[in-house]
């Protein structure tokens, strides 16, 4: 009875694998079919051939997938930078020092998370319009560290205030400052919570598209979801280049599940502080 | 030395710039929205005062009350899928075995991509064509011609993307559901071994009471989510057939921005965000007290 059940398990398992990877895998070998076969209606199945051509038209869409490839990364970048610059000294200061009215300024600095950024667009962009900022990766970048900021702050907030003042109050006695405890006692001993913030900063501005679509006009500033996007409905031949947008999601797709396989630890954690307080 | 005026002032000027950023970039734009929905502005002329007159408007506009019911129905569609769906997972999963580790890492891949590039994908899966949706279920002989999922139909455009939807987040639950499973304490569900009970009450008498709070916290953070659908209606119907399909954030991006009615996609923008409101309090409130 025990071991029939556990083959069942078993083979619910194998089957759940299955139709969760099969979307996936078929991408892939979508972009790989040979360009008459990646436009083929029906569709084949397997590829019958093996080529990159789609991913060599890719490479040459438009501005060229280095250009976008490089806003997508150069915007996750410095959201990563911006994040880490705010939330990591407004975190320490959270947790170690006597500031009045702090649980008013903490609540307002979590405000990104009472008001979805999805309602504020329209404002945003029209103060980046005023200041120059549509149309740039820091611009754009500044709207993704707007979004996650608050679970930045709150994770690394936990963080610090775990540490044992016994540890920061051996640095004091030596005689440094606040920015050395900071420095060698603080960010040393909170390193997965800063590596999962830096690793949540980057998915979210990798992955995000309603704010490139608002804030972006101008195809050298696209992100590669939003080239992709275009890409669906306008392509030379009037069909959509399907090898080609498969192409495309491939390689989106290839450095969150990197990230994901490599930092799969602080992933589940980060999840578990953030989503769930 | 971090007591005492100086400390306090050491400590303020750690916390001063992400307090300035979230004043500029959270906080401005959402009191220059409020400002906004009481006025008609198109930039093409300055804004005039109008008072109330947006929000009226709304109340009246037939396209609004087409996209907020139809996010309503898509929630309602999607949410007890999803958590149904992802507590099925976690309870296959929840133990550390190989196999089940294996299945909860492959299960949670598609939440790490990004919902546009996850639609993107789906899009060419439900192409009517080109898919391989209509491929497989043409060669099963479950349907005797092509089905146009997309942009056709509002009902179809819905089950298909619900369907995408479903594969991309349903990870996102199960894997809270796992942590929240193996929290219950093992003597718990030891002492129910011993008292006999199936396992099926096993589930149903203990280990579903004692996660209740996490299916809610998930429910919760599930409806927000789905309440503020874009990307996937965007990218999979552009909102067809004739606007039926385009969601409440979609119909936000259309007045503000193709047809730039900025004071009216502020007023929008304000009930939206006034509705997400009422499930945030709630969420919040649920955390707070498990933290007492």
């Amino acid at each position: 009875m025990r071991r029939r059940g556990s083959y069942l398990v078993a083979a619910v398992c194998v089957v759940v694998c299955t139709v969760m990877l099969m979307p996936l895998v078929m991408s892939v070998l979508a972009s790989v079919k040979p360009t008459e076969e990646a436009a083929a209606s029906p569709p084949t199945y397997f590829p019958h051939g093996f080529s990159f051509d789609s991913y060599a038209r890719l490479w040459d869409y438009q501005e060229g997938l280095p250009v976008y490839l490089a806003n997508s990364l150069g915007t996750a970048v410095l959201a990563i930078v911006l994040t880490l610059l705010l939330t990591v000294p407004a975190a320490y200061a959270l947790a170690r020092f006597p500031i009045p009215g702090k649980e008013v300024i903490f609540v307002v600095l979590l405000l990104a998370l009472i008001v979805p950024y999805q309602a504020l667009l329209t404002p945003m962009f029209l103060m980046f319009a005023k200041i120059g900022l549509t149309n740039t990766l820091l611009g754009l970048a500044v709207l993704h560290t707007a979004i996650q900021l608050p679970f930045s702050l709150y994770v690394l907030r936990n963080s610090f205030s775990a540490i044992p003042r016994e540890l920061e109050e051996a640095a004091i006695v030596d005689g440094s400052s606040s920015w050395q405890a900071l420095r060698w006692v603080f960010i040393p001993s909170a390193v997965p919570a800063i590596v999962t913030t830096a690793l949540f900063a980057f998915i979210t501005s990798w992955n995000e598209f309603l704010g490139a679509l608002v804030m972006m006009s101008r195809s050298s500033t696209f992100t590669l979801p939003l080239i992709l996007a275009t890409s669906r409905t306008e392509t030379s031949l009037g069909g959509t280049d399907w090898g080609m947008l498969q192409a495309g999601v491939t390689i989106s797709i290839i450095p969150c599940v990197l990230v994901y396989f490599l930092l799969q630890r602080y992933y589940v954690s980060g999840l578990m502080s953030g989503a769930i307080k | 030395m971090r007591h005492g005026p100086r400390g306090r002032l050491v400590g303020f000027a750690y916390l001063a710039p992400a307090l300035l950023f979230v004043l500029a970039f959270t906080a401005y734009p959402l009191l220059q929205m409020a400002w906004m929905s009481f006025h008609n502005w198109s930039l093409l002329s300055p804004p005039r005062f109008v008072g109330m007159a947006n929000y009226e408007r709304a109340f009246g506009d037939t396209q609004f009350w087409v996209s907020f019911r139809f996010t309503l129905l898509y929630t309602a569609l999607i949410t007890p899928v999803l958590i149904i769906g992802g507590y099925l997972l976690a309870l296959l999963t929840a133990r550390n075995t190989v196999l089940r580790r294996l299945t909860r890492t492959v299960v949670f891949i598609p939440v790490v991509i990004g919902l546009g590039v996850s639609s993107l994908l789906w899009y060419w899966l439900f192409s009517s064509d080109f898919g391989l949706v209509n491929r497989a279920l043409l060669d099963l002989g479950l349907i005797g011609k092509p089905v146009l999922w997309l942009g056709v139909d509002a009902t179809l455009s819905s089950v298909a993307i619900s369907a995408s939807v479903v594969w991309k987040v349903i990870g996102f639950g199960m894997i809270l559901f796992v942590a929240a499973i193996q929290a219950v304490p093992t003597e718990v569900v030891e002492a129910a071994l011993v008292d006999g009970v199936s396992h099926r009450q096993r589930v149903t008498r203990v280990i579903l009471p004692l996660t209740a709070r996490t299916v809610l916290l998930v429910t919760l953070v599930s409806v927000i989510g789905s309440l503020l659908a874009f990307d996937q209606f965007y990218i999979m119907t552009a909102g067809q057939p004739s606007n039926e399909t385009a969601t409440s954030v979609f119909y936000i991006y259309l007045n503000s921005f193709p047809y730039l009615k900025l004071g009216y996609g502020a007023a929008l923008s304000m009930i939206l965000a006034a509705t997400i409101l009422v499930f945030t309090v709630i969420q919040l409130l649920l955390t707070r007290r498990s933290h007492q």
